[in-house]
Formats: structure tokens, C-alpha cells, sequence
């Protein structure tokens, strides 16, 4: 992403924290919403819960556009290798909500059809949980998500994506708190 | 996961296997195939054969005036994430320019297996489940669990229970028909309808959330009755919503219904005769639309919907337009009965006093060893359903809504099937699309108001 | 008015409904005659696996066999529902579709064979609808597993 090579001086330092305000400021989600929660996400989006005033109102059904996709809902079987795809062509920085239970860890559905958690699939940045979440749950977890680009967590965090099987195999990251992402395909 | 590499005979016909562009995605035998890969009788349904009646089994293609091979016509997916907001559908259609000559709907997205997960809950924790498949009327959901659960049982209902489950259920609908305008609105472009009906709906939503705790899923409506008695003041709040919505209609009025280019958008689309939609098992709103005045709260009705005074909305045409407007009108028809029920609801108990069936309340568990014990039996093992199977329908927003409940006598359902009406309605969708354009497809779509949790369930 | 039908079992169910119990060479003419005698719709079709269950409510002349499948039918002139109640065995799990006279059965027929691996001889289109292509198993089987995944913490990934 560019900013984490880089060894900070006075004039960086300002440019990189520019440059997480604008990124934090409009950080516009792809519309991604499959049951319920997509319900409460709409709410969200709508006149009493505002999420114009973060900038975000305008939800892109295209995901080269989006830079943010918060899976609204469970997640199927059928869907997973939807969602790996809708979130492969999102342009980097990206990030993902994981809104609600049934997103975070498969919720109530405990069964063959649900993937158990969305994190199997992609990785996730923030967590809601709920069932569904309440409009104003999911304005605290876009609000962790500024946060978390604020404080340039999410810069450090990041390893480097690789797309064939190969590549990844035997692979060892390079920092020790770096995250292997997603499952090979 | 199961295993899902694709060999070089999965691809489509025409496809490399080895080029990056094959899709992950691929469905098989789901997905609309071209016309040499299709049986006559599914290509039977192009040219409105619904109704022929195949003794001779199927229209001899050869009879129709066009034919359209292969290179002529077009197959394109609008996969299961798209702006249409009606939740993960995904619809191939096949198109000679812009006009639709098949669809084929694709579901199965949000296969959430509530069916099986039916079997290993109990009933009391049923309502938990069978709610979070129409995510748009929860509560209707767990009313018809609820209502065939007390068939098996035998157990009948005190009035106030029924008159509060009627009062919840309306109140539902207005909910469900506010977000369907919601979201018609946002389909077809007036994003001031979005505002407007979210902005309605959150009245509603505020009074589920201080009687059932929660905003959507209640968890509310339970075998035995309800959880909870209505709140202290509750008859204010209702009158609040009921002048706020009804006022408000007045502008939905104003900004669609006399507006042309909404009339343009919704008028002559998505057609569909009175035949075809008995054919296609279509209910509720698309039912109507083609004239039929078949409403279960009017013509079996449940709860105490005999008692109170509603009319029916029919159409004429069949098209979005006539849906539009019924779904509008049986919203002021909603507000017509939350009014009546205001007046005659009667005090008394909201649950069952069956202690086997429902729970003790809090405070007799301290105090009685026995209401300790019948809670616990309750709440761990269930209670038991004598053996046996029904079939109970109620009116939910999108259509017939059934429950059919299979018991073996222990406490918890040996086979629960949801009648889901989106799942039905869905079928009457490629008839409403033939011969129309592809720019119109998102508005047929959303007309049919599809909810995908009740569709996969 | 009650259709005649000679040879097919009846009964009352609890909620009051009609019941047939037609056997599977029988039922797709059952079904056509109530068609005929004006049962406009066919509300719902579905199965049931009673593999484990203990004993349930048949006429006397209806021998039971792993899967029911269950259609039921609607006069919306005569305000009636009727219930076709249609014993299928497992080794040949194949019925008559009755496609051809409710186009409305073409999901639902669907998503029993999805769901239990009955087949539909005369549907036009028999594939899996709910789950993936590549599935294996017909998943509200009795014998197919509910697949819950052990939860840390929760001792036994057992029936709750």
C-alpha cells in the first residue's frame, strides 16, 4: 500500500496522517448485504441513522469502486465463492466488516449449510456482533474502523497477497504478527 | 467446503476451461443453458405455454414463427450480488437485444438449513429459528409456527393473546409494505422513497423494540400465546404511528403514484393473467393483482380477523403498477385495523395458562417449587406435542405463508416445512419478464418482493 | 362435494383437512381429477423422511414406507384444502410429476429432490436448487447429519 516503507520524518509523517483522514473520511462500502443484518444496514444507510455523515452513504454496487465490504448476513455455502470473488476485486485498501453473528462465527446456524464465520473466506477487520446488529452497533464498528485506519494499525498488519496455490505453499511471513490471509484456492 | 475444482468438462459449452475468465462461480446444471443444451418443455415456457395443457406433451418447436439460434440470442447473469436490494438472487436471462426472451432464476444463496435446524430445537426455542427466514415480517413467521404448534396441541388461545398477536401482525405488514415502497422506490430510482419509507418504518420498529425488545427477529410470538403483555401506554404509541403513516401516505401519493414517469416505468410491465398466477401457485399481492380476491384473512380466517372490517385490494392489469398500488392500499387498510383492534382489545391473559406449555413468570419461581420445576422442564427439555401433522396458512405481506408440522410425540418438530411464499412467487418472475426489456427487469423483480431468506430458507 | 375415488384411502387430519393416501401409480390422477373438479392451486409439495420415527397415524390399507411426499391442494371457489399424502419407498424414490397440470410444481419438486433425492419423472428441469452443484447428499434426510461444527468450550458437539 506504500505507506509502510516508509522511515517517517516531520513532512511524511503529515503526509501519511493525510493521507489515513482521507482514506477513514469516505470510506465507501460495497453493497454486500445477504439476510437480515443487510435489513439493518439499510437502516443505516437511511435518514435515521445517518450514515451520510461519515461519508459512506454512497454504497458501490461495484467493487472496483468500494473500500469497504461489510457482509451483511450469513453466508452460504453457495455464496463463499462469491464473496472470496466480490472481495478479490475490490482495489487495495480494503477492509471488511464482519456484521453480525451469523458473518462473525456462523451465529445460530451451527449446521452443514453456513460457512462458520466469514473470516474463513476473507479476512476480517472488525467484528459486529448481533443478531442483527443494531443500526447504532454498526455505526460503533465503522467507527473502530476509523480508528483502526486512524491509528495505522491496518497498514502494519497486512501481508503480502498471493494468488496461486503454489506461492503460498511453504510460505513464512515476514513479520511475526503478520496474518496469513484466506484459504488457497 | 466441499471440494470445488472445476475439470475441463464443468465449463460451459464454448468455454476454454483453462482461460482465467472461468467463473468459480459456476452452477452446473442450475444455470440457464443455451438453446441446443435445453429440453423442449423448459423452452416450452418462451412462448406462454403455461396453460397449454400438454396431453400431447409439449408445443412442437418447430410451430413458433421465430427461431432464434444460438448466436442470435444472448445469456446473461446478473449475478447474486447486484444494486437491485432484493437480497442474493441471481437471475440468468437470455436476450435477443433488450428484450428478455428467458429468465431463469438461481437461488440457493442463503441456504441457511433452518429446515434441519428445526429439528433439533425445541419448540419453545422455534420461534427463534422459523423468524429469521421472511426477514421483512419476522413476527408473521413465528405466528404460523406458533399457530400450528397450538393445533397439535389442541391448546386454544385467550382472546387478548389473539388480539395482540392481530395487533403485532398488522403492524408487521405496514412494516413490511413501508420497506417494500422502500426499496421499489430505491429500484426504480426515487431515492426520496427510500427516506421516506425507512423513515416510516423506524416508527414501527420503535414500538416492536419497546414491546418485544428487539427491532427485527422478536423471538415474540410463541406457542402458548405471546411472551410478553403489551407495555404501559402502549395504545398512545399506536395512534402516534397510525396518524403519522396515514398522513404520510397522502405523499407517497403525491410524489409516485400520479407521477409519469413512474407511471411509464410501472405500467404494462410484468403482466401476468389470472390463469398463469393460479397455475404458478402465485399469492398475496401478485394474486390479487390479476383480479382475484383471495385474501386468507378474508376468505379462512385465522386469529380473530372475522371480526374486524377490512376491504381486499384487487388489481386489474396484473403489472407492477397494479401491485404498487395494492401494497400502498393495504397498507391504509392496515391502519384501518390497527384502529379497530385499538378499540376492542380485551384485557385479560396474553399466553396460555397451560403450565406445561408456558413458562412461569419470574417472580413465582422463587416462591413455588413446582412453577421452578415446570420452568425447567420447559426451558431444557420442551414440551411435548402429541403426535401427528397439519397444515395451518396465514396472509403474510408477500403471499400464503404455511406451516406444515410433522410431530412423533416428543419435544421437538420430527419435520417442520416453511410454505415460503417468495419461493412460490418466484416462479411466476420469468413469465412476468418474457417479452419485456432487460431495463425493466430490476423493477419486476422488486414488484414480486422477494424476500431471499424465506426463498432458501 | 367430495370427488369419489375408489381405491384411495381417506382420513381427517388434525386441522380438520382432507387427507388422501393414494398409492404412487395413482397419484398423478388423483391429483388431475381434483384439477378438474376445481382445485385451482397447488398451495405446497413437499416431503417428509419418517426413517426413526416411532409410529405414525395411517389409515389401515396404506402401507407405510420411508418417505411421504405431501401435496397439498387449494379450491380457492370452494374454500377447501385437500392433502395428497403419497407413500414413497426408499429403494425407488421416483414419483410422477404433476408438472404438466400445476406449473407452480416446478420448485418445489426441485427442492424435494435436493432435499431428499426423490426424482420426478416429467420435470422438465430436475436439479439441485438450494445447494451447490457439486453437493453430495440430499441433506433433510434423516441419515444426513446436521453438521454442526464443535464449538470451543461446549463439551459435546451433542443434540442440545
Amino acid at each position: 500500500m506504500g505507506l509502510e516503507d516508509l522511515q517517517h520524518n516531520f513532512l511524511t509523517g503529515r503526509v501519511e496522517d493525510l493521507v489515513k483522514w482521507a482514506r477513514r473520511n469516505s470510506v465507501w462500502p460495497v453493497t454486500f448485504g445477504l439476510a437480515c443484518c443487510a435489513i439493518e444496514m439499510m437502516s443505516v444507510g437511511a435518514a435515521d441513522f445517518d450514515i451520510s455523515r461519515f461519508g459512506m452513504e454512497v454504497f458501490r454496487a461495484s467493487p472496483r469502486q468500494a473500500d469497504l465490504m461489510i457482509v451483511a448476513g450469513r453466508v452460504s455455502q453457495k455464496m463463499a465463492p462469491v464473496l472470496r470473488q466480490v472481495y478479490d476485486q475490490m482495489m487495495e485498501p480494503k477492509w471488511v466488516i464482519s456484521m453480525g453473528v451469523c458473518a462473525s462465527t456462523g451465529g445460530m446456524f451451527n449446521n452443514y449449510a453456513i460457512v462458520q464465520g466469514v473470516d474463513q473466506v476473507v479476512p476480517v477487520d472488525v467484528y459486529a456482533p448481533g443478531c442483527p446488529p443494531s443500526p447504532e452497533m454498526l455505526l460503533h464498528a465503522i467507527l473502530t474502523l476509523h480508528e483502526k485506519i486512524r491509528t495505522g494499525e491496518i497498514t502494519r498488519r497486512r501481508a503480502p497477497q498471493a494468488q496461486r496455490p503454489e506461492e503460498l505453499a511453504g510460505w513464512v511471513p515476514e513479520r511475526p504478527d503478520a496474518i496469513r490471509l484466506g484459504t488457497p484456492r | 467446503m466441499t471440494d470445488r475444482d472445476h475439470t475441463a468438462t464443468d465449463a460451459p459449452a464454448g468455454v476454454d476451461p483453462e482461460s482465467p475468465f472461468v467463473r468459480e462461480t459456476y452452477e452446473g446444471a442450475q444455470e440457464l443453458a443455451p438453446r441446443a443444451a435445453t429440453a423442449t418443455e423448459e423452452l416450452e415456457r418462451e412462448v406462454g405455454s403455461v396453460l397449454r395443457l400438454p396431453e400431447s406433451h409439449g408445443v412442437d418447436m418447430s410451430d413458433i414463427d421465430i427461431e432464434y439460434p444460438d448466436d442470435e440470442t444472448m445469456i446473461i447473469n446478473m449475478g447474486p450480488q447486484h444494486p437491485s436490494t432484493h437480497g442474493v438472487l441471481r437471475l440468468m436471462m437470455e436476450l435477443d437485444g433488450e428484450t428478455v426472451l428467458r429468465t431463469k432464476p438461481i437461488i440457493g444463496y442463503l441456504h441457511t438449513g433452518m429446515e434441519k435446524t428445526a429439528e433439533e430445537l425445541t419448540y419453545q426455542q422455534g420461534s427463534t429459528n422459523v423468524t429469521r427466514m421472511d426477514y421483512l415480517s419476522p413476527l408473521n413467521n413465528e405466528l404460523v409456527f406458533s399457530l400450528a404448534t397450538e393445533k397439535l396441541l389442541g391448546i386454544e388461545l385467550p382472546p387478548r393473546a389473539v388480539w395482540i398477536r392481530m395487533l403485532l401482525s398488522e403492524l408487521q405488514r405496514m412494516s413490511s409494505h413501508l420497506m417494500w415502497l422502500a426499496t421499489n422506490g430505491m429500484d426504480v430510482g426515487s431515492t426520496t422513497m427510500m427516506i421516506f419509507g425507512f423513515r416510516e418504518r423506524e416508527l414501527v420498529l420503535g414500538f416492536f423494540e419497546k414491546t418485544t425488545g428487539l427491532r427485527m427477529n422478536h423471538n415474540f410470538i410463541r406457542p402458548g400465546g405471546t411472551a410478553a403483555d403489551l407495555p404501559d401506554g402502549w395504545e398512545d404509541d399506536v395512534e402516534v404511528i397510525l396518524d403519522n403513516v396515514s398522513s404520510r401516505l397522502g405523499d407517497y401519493d403525491d410524489l409516485l403514484t400520479g407521477q409519469p414517469i413512474f407511471r411509464e416505468r410501472m405500467e404494462g410491465v410484468g403482466a401476468l393473467s389470472a390463469d398463469e398466477a393460479l397455475n404458478l401457485s402465485a399469492t398475496g399481492p401478485i394474486l390479487r393483482s390479476t383480479g382475484i380476491p383471495w385474501d386468507l384473512r378474508r376468505t379462512m380466517p385465522y386469529l380473530a380477523y372475522d371480526e374486524v372490517d377490512f376491504d381486499v385490494i384487487i388489481g386489474t392489469y396484473g403489472d407492477n403498477f397494479d401491485r404498487y398500488a395494492i401494497r400502498l392500499n393495504e397498507i391504509r387498510e392496515s391502519v384501518r385495523i390497527l384502529w379497530q383492534v385499538l378499540d376492542k382489545m380485551p384485557p385479560g391473559d396474553y399466553r396460555v395458562q397451560d403450565k406445561k406449555v408456558t413458562p412461569p413468570p419470574r417472580a413465582r419461581i422463587d416462591e413455588s417449587m413446582e412453577a421452578l420445576i415446570h420452568h425447567f422442564k420447559i426451558f431444557t427439555e420442551g414440551f411435548k406435542v402429541p403426535e401427528g401433522e397439519v397444515y395451518v396458512a396465514i396472509e403474510s405481506p408477500r403471499g400464503e405463508l404455511g406451516c406444515y408440522l410433522v410431530s412423533d410425540g416428543s419435544s421437538k418438530p420430527y419435520r417442520l416445512h416453511i410454505r415460503a411464499p417468495s419461493f412460490v412467487n418466484l416462479q411466476s418472475l420469468p413469465v412476468m419478464m418474457h417479452g419485456g426489456l432487460v431495463a425493466d427487469a430490476v423493477a419486476t423483480i422488486s414488484s414480486v418482493d422477494p424476500v431471499m431468506g424465506e426463498v432458501d430458507r | 362435494m367430495e370427488l369419489s375415488l375408489p381405491g384411495v384411502a381417506r382420513a381427517t387430519g388434525h386441522d380438520g383437512h382432507e387427507l388422501l393416501f393414494p398409492d404412487r401409480a395413482r397419484y398423478h390422477d388423483v391429483v388431475a381429477a381434483h384439477r378438474e373438479a376445481g382445485f385451482e392451486m397447488l398451495s405446497s409439495l413437499t416431503a417428509v423422511d419418517y426413517l426413526g420415527h416411532p409410529g405414525r397415524t395411517l389409515p389401515p390399507e396404506v402401507a407405510p414406507e420411508r418417505f411421504e411426499l405431501v401435496a397439498i391442494l387449494l379450491s380457492l371457489g370452494q374454500v377447501k384444502r385437500v392433502r395428497v399424502r403419497v407413500q414413497v419407498p426408499e429403494h425407488d424414490a421416483e414419483v410422477t410429476s404433476v408438472w404438466d397440470l400445476y406449473r407452480g410444481a416446478e420448485a418445489m419438486e426441485r427442492e424435494v429432490f435436493d432435499m431428499y433425492g426423490i426424482s420426478f419423472t416429467g420435470h422438465p428441469d430436475l436439479t439441485r436448487i438450494l445447494m451447490p452443484e457439486d453437493w453430495e447428499g440430499h441433506p433433510l434426510r434423516k441419515d444426513f447429519g446436521v453438521g454442526r461444527v464443535p464449538v470451543q468450550f461446549k463439551h459435546a458437539p451433542g443434540p442440545r
